[in-house]
């Protein structure tokens, strides 16, 4: 049981929370118009005459904004449609110059599907999603150049959206968090969309009510309009559902209303009620025909797809013998997944696992680079632990070998042979450094013999010290217990 | 079904259109004329048939995604009535 319980003065809440993510859809030209999608271009230069609304421009829609959805959609293990249909939006906003967006409403291209989300305690639980449909995003408008004038900027105006609507799924802010991070690590598997929260090609609305646990149907919902980072959406939930319980045990009642949250202050409040602000008089788009999708069109995007997170887990855990939270970790990251996948290729798994998460990531953080900058590349990684597992080197020695890469980023064998760290395994050779060792510390060997045996570490220390390291351990551990006695 | 003044009056505000007062009752009567026109189709039996959703007997064709249009924010801008920077400049609006 996962849910957030908020106990109240007049008994216990349960959190209700749907979630609306709008994705940006990766694609070089915009969903209805021939100008291009790219971000950060001079002011108005991506505009075509159909963003600008001109009269007479009429909008044809992109196939890859299309296969874009129908992707998406088979990875929420959601229905295709094979009719869609799209629709106009109307309302008037200075960065929405055609006075409408054009939308799907009653037959969107995608139906519904369901999402696996892992949570802290190891259970797994499937989010509903009730629909995927797409649209046009709209431009931008900055207010904060001057005091009594609001500038507008086209350019994202038209770029493909898709419409994520879960089901109200969701009993705590935990699930939520979860959810979103596995959609984006969904659509980036997907190269449907960068996932990229902080830069707005993902944004999420949330909508939150609670009820008395054992209650059925729904109380009124708020909504919770761009919120823009998994951390700050958890924080609006919990906010939300407390000030809910709060209202209705002093007596007062929940209106439907669009709040905005405040990650500073971490709290809530009202927007300004629109009149009428959800009369969109919706009616269906004259410019463009019905979408239809033949089964075979959908079927050739189905046999297309990569392979995707919860799949490569599977795979992972049951071929390579990783443990499911090992799995998961590597997975959520598709540039990791492929890395992990190269580097353990004819190696053993569980050991490039646990380099790759321990001593792999924590130079990537020390140094502040990304994979893609790592100096130790999947091979290196893979051939390190290999000489591991060959007895060429011990698991200290790797540990120098390894810090050795991260600087030169040479191979592991090479800085082995130059340095001469090869483990020595004769037994000859150890035994005359033990041998050794004993004769010059026969104060510490009697020790020993009257019971001190907690000196074997000192003497493990002694030789391993003596051979710079190359010795290996478990034939040094044997020889000194057997001459120890 | 017909509407009264008050639903002429937030049709007009949706849609951002001044009608003055006097101007309302004929508007009315003229929404009324186009509503009892939908009346008269409503009577055709229509149970079991899928709404039309484009006279177009045709279905959508797509356009392969290529970048062919742009780079024209002076031709864009033209026709506003007040820009700066290269941007569009309103009123503020601020939510």
């Amino acid at each position: 049981m996962s849910g957030m319980i908020i106990q109240g003065k007049t008994g216990d809440w349960e959190v209700i929370c749907g979630l609306e993510i709008h994705c940006q859809i990766l694609s070089k030209s915009k969903i209805f118009s021939g100008a291009s999608t790219h971000y950060g271009s001079e002011v108005n230069e991506n505009v075509s005459f159909i963003d600008a609304g001109m009269p007479g421009m009429l909008p044809t829609l992109n196939e890859e904004c299309v296969s874009q959805a129908v992707k998406t959609g088979l990875g929420l293990n959601a229905k295709i449609n094979n009719y869609s249909a799209f629709a106009r939006k109307n309302y008037f906003y200075a960065d929405l110059p055609q006075g409408y967006q054009i939308t799907q409403f009653q037959y969107p291209i995608v139906g519904e599907g369901f999402v696996k989300i892992e949570l802290e305690n190891g259970e797994t639980k499937d989010i509903g999603i009730e629909r995927l449909h797409i649209e046009q995003d709209a431009g931008k408008s900055i207010h904060d150049i001057s005091p009594t004038k609001s500038f507008i900027d086209l350019n994202r105006a038209g770029v493909g959206l898709m419409e994520i609507v879960t089901k109200p799924d969701f009993r705590s802010p935990e699930e939520a968090g979860a959810f979103l991070r596995k959609l984006r690590s969904i659509v980036r598997y997907l190269g449907t969309c960068d996932g990229n929260m902080d830069e707005g090609s993902m944004r999420c609305d949330v909508n939150v009510s609670v009820r008395k646990v054992g209650e059925d149907g729904f109380r009124t919902r708020n909504e919770m309009k761009n919120v823009n980072s998994v951390k700050f959406v958890m924080q609006a939930i919990e906010f939300e559902a407390r000030r809910h319980v709060e209202v209705y045990e002093s007596g007062g009642q929940i209106e439907q209303e669009t709040r905005q949250f405040n990650p500073t202050t971490c709290t809530t409040k009202a927007m300004r009620k629109k009149e009428y602000a959800h009369d969109y008089r919706y009616f269906p788009e004259p410019d463009l025909p019905p979408l239809v999708l033949s089964d075979e069109y959908i079927n050739n995007i189905k046999n297309d797809m990569v392979e995707l997170p919860d799949a490569k887990k599977e795979r992972f855990v049951k071929e390579l013998g990783l443990t499911p939270y090992d799995a998961s970790v590597i997975c959520e990251n598709k540039e990791v997944a492929e890395f992990f996948e190269k580097a353990a290729s004819g190696h053993d798994a569980k050991k490039v696992a646990n380099w790759l998460m321990g001593d792999f990531f924590a130079m990537l953080n020390e140094k502040k680079i990304t994979l893609a900058e790592s100096p130790i590349s999947a091979e290196n990684l893979g051939a390190l632990v290999e000489l591991v597992s060959k007895n060429v080197i011990n698991g200290k020695t790797a540990k120098d070998v390894f810090a050795i890469m991260a600087a030169t980023g040479e191979a592991p064998e090479k800085i082995v042979e130059e340095k001469g760290l090869k483990q020595v395994t004769d037994v000859g050779a150890i035994e005359k450094v033990v041998d050794e060792i004993l004769a010059n510390n026969q104060a510490n060997v009697e020790a020993y013999k009257a019971g001190k045996t907690n000196l074997i570490g000192w003497f493990v220390g002694q030789v391993m010290k003596a051979s710079q390291g190359k010795a290996n351990p478990e034939v040094v551990n044997k020889l000194l217990k057997q001459k120890l006695g | 079904m017909s509407i009264d003044a008050n639903t002429v009056k937030k049709i007009a505000f949706l849609s951002h259109l001044k009608i003055e007062d006097d101007k309302v009752a004929a508007t009315q009567e003229e929404f009324n004329k186009i509503l009892q026109w939908v009346d008269q189709l409503k009577e055709v039996d229509t149970d079991n048939v899928e709404p039309l959703v484009s006279v177009n007997n045709e279905h959508l064709r797509l356009r392969q995604d290529e970048v062919t249009e742009g780079n024209q924010a002076e031709a864009v801008l033209a026709n506003a009535p007040v820009k700066e920077y290269g941007y569009f400049v309103v009123p503020k609006v601020v939510e």
